[in-house]
């Protein structure tokens, strides 16, 4: 895979040869892609391709990684999650992570500040109104898509540029998915560089502007928005559907 | 005067004013237990050698350098929790992806060690630690006599106990603490240093036996076995209350201590397993806790 990424200016994000296992079993094969700032690019494939190890590979979280991720012109393959959440990369999980003993502000305002940036309480309740209503209950309480709007606003607090989201339209109602939709846009719109994991390719081909195809733990094709009417056929027959 | 089933209003009051004395004990090491196991997992046996190692150190202060009551009250807790510091970078650290039985048997080891080191040293007659002069003395209420100092331990043991909910419920360290107990992972991932939190965590509230343990100094003779006596107790009291509950640990503290008190009043043969029984209702019928979170 060696067109990942191309066009001009130094990637914000780049993966090389990105190798990933859970315990004994080698999930990640080498993943090559680059993300540029400002861009919005997706990672798709079926279930079990290693999109998610992908994610949770450059979080840090994974088990055991080799290879190389920088960020900036920074590696950060050899740093702890902590570390690499403070280089500027938020990450918000498949299964939201929302904490049952915090309240909705309190699940909100949890990630630290890591720097200047970040979205106001105030923009973040005027994206979701929701959360300014149910700021007092707690984080569980609320239905799948305000949870889901939870864990991606309260990444937006922190300053990070880099958002990486794990599946974020899973399960929710195509109302949901169409804010989540909007939210993302206006995201780009202030800059903000995201990596999106998807299943629901719909969604994915209304808010990117790359397609990075992962098949069996490598990325096997990359596909520009621009190009996506052309090769339907190509995207669907990686995706099985 | 008033007396109920031929109990005159000064046995009810003295056995409840004892029984709420305990219950301070019970809580606030219970709270510390509490407050270890949410965020470790870790089943920690040496808190009663920890409450020990508290009343030893302030009477050390105190034999040894002179140090009063007050200063001790501040230092002890902070040397204790300073040793627990150790404990769990050196020891502990190494077992959390292990099951809970292994710190629960490293644990019980420690306090086999330290316990044996006192009683190695000082024996096991107990040494004397005076009341300090502002707390000597007590008052007559006229249906019962109050020493100061212990009523002294119940307002102190409310204060550490209301300011450490206040703390873990109310503040954004306590939603970190609380997040991590939930998602340590996740936590981490958002740029908080989870591994130096435990440790902390693991210190304050081995900290906690140890403010325990200086408060209990003057009432209980300062000896060895004094935490080995209690931790038995305070695992069924943080038991019935929930394990890693907050305020199940607080709550169900006082209220046992009352609990026990009114059966010392009522029917002294069961005052020594009351909480025990208790015990099993509580796990045969919600075993979860009275304020745990079911599975």
């Amino acid at each position: 895979m060696s067109e990942a990424g191309a066009g001009k200016g130094a990637p914000l994000l780049k993966v090389e040869n990105l190798q990933g296992w859970y315990g004994e079993s080698h999930v990640l094969h080498g993943i090559d892609f680059e993300v540029r700032e400002g861009e919005v690019v997706t990672l798709l494939g079926r279930n079990g391709a290693g999109k998610t190890s992908t994610l949770l590979a450059i979080m840090g979280i994974l088990g055991k990684r080799t290879g190389s991720i920088t960020h900036a012109g920074r590696e950060l393959i050899d740093l702890p999650p902590r570390r690499i959440a403070r280089e500027g990369i938020a990450f918000c999980p498949e299964e939201r992570g929302i904490f049952a003993s915090l309240s909705v502000e309190e699940n909100l305002m949890l990630p630290p500040r890591i720097a200047e940036g970040g979205l106001s309480v105030e923009r973040i309740h005027d994206l979701f109104p929701n959360l300014k209503e149910r700021r007092r209950s707690q984080g569980t309480k609320l239905s799948g898509g305000e949870q889901q709007m939870l864990a991606i606003a309260r990444i937006l607090r922190t300053g990070a540029r880099l958002l990486l989201l794990d599946e974020p339209t899973e399960g929710l109602a195509p109302v949901i998915v169409q804010q989540i939709g909007r939210t993302i846009r206006a995201l780009k719109e202030e800059g903000f560089t995201i990596v999106l994991v998807e299943q629901n390719f719909r969604f994915a081909a209304s808010v990117a502007d790359r397609h990075h195809v992962v098949d069996q733990g490598r990325v096997v094709d990359m596909i520009p928005a621009e190009a996506l009417e052309d090769n339907k056929d190509r995207i669907q027959a990686y995706l099985g559907v | 005067m008033f007396e109920l089933l031929g109990i005159t209003p000064q046995v009810l009051m003295g056995q409840l004013l004892l029984g709420l004395i305990n219950g301070s004990f019970y809580a606030v090491l219970s709270l510390g237990l509490a407050v270890i196991f949410g965020l470790l997992n870790i089943i920690n046996f040496t808190h009663g050698a920890q409450y020990m190692l508290g009343a030893f150190v302030a009477w050390m202060l105190g034999a040894y350098l002179g140090v009063g009551y007050w200063w001790a009250l501040l230092a002890a807790p902070i040397v204790v929790g300073a040793s627990g510091l150790v404990l769990e970078r050196l020891a502990l650290s190494k077992l959390y992806h292990l099951d809970h039985l292994y710190g629960l048997l490293l644990t019980f080891g420690v306090a086999l060690i330290l316990q044996g080191i006192f009683r190695d040293a000082y024996g096991i007659s107990g040494q004397p630690y005076q009341i300090p002069d502002l707390l000597a003395g007590g008052h007559n209420l006229g249906f019962m006599f109050l020493p100061n100092y212990r009523a002294w331990v119940v307002v102190a043991s409310v204060i550490v106990c209301f300011a450490t909910w206040f703390a873990i419920e109310k503040t954004r360290l306590g939603a970190y603490l609380r997040a991590a107990t939930e998602n340590p992972t996740l936590v981490g991932a958002f740029g908080i240093n989870v591994p130096r939190m435990i440790m902390l965590t693991y210190a304050f509230g081995v900290g906690l036996a140890g403010f325990a343990g200086v408060l209990a100094a003057p009432i209980y003779s300062v000896n060895p076995n004094m935490g080995a006596d209690l931790i038995i107790v305070v695992f069924a009291v943080v038991v019935i209350g929930g394990m890693g509950s907050i305020l199940g640990a607080i709550v169900t503290g006082y209220g046992l201590g009352l609990v026990e008190g009114l059966t010392r009043v009522f029917y002294p043969e069961a005052s020594s397993v009351v909480i025990f029984v208790i015990m099993a209702i509580v796990l045969m019928l919600k075993p979860e806790g009275l304020f745990g979170r079911s599975a």
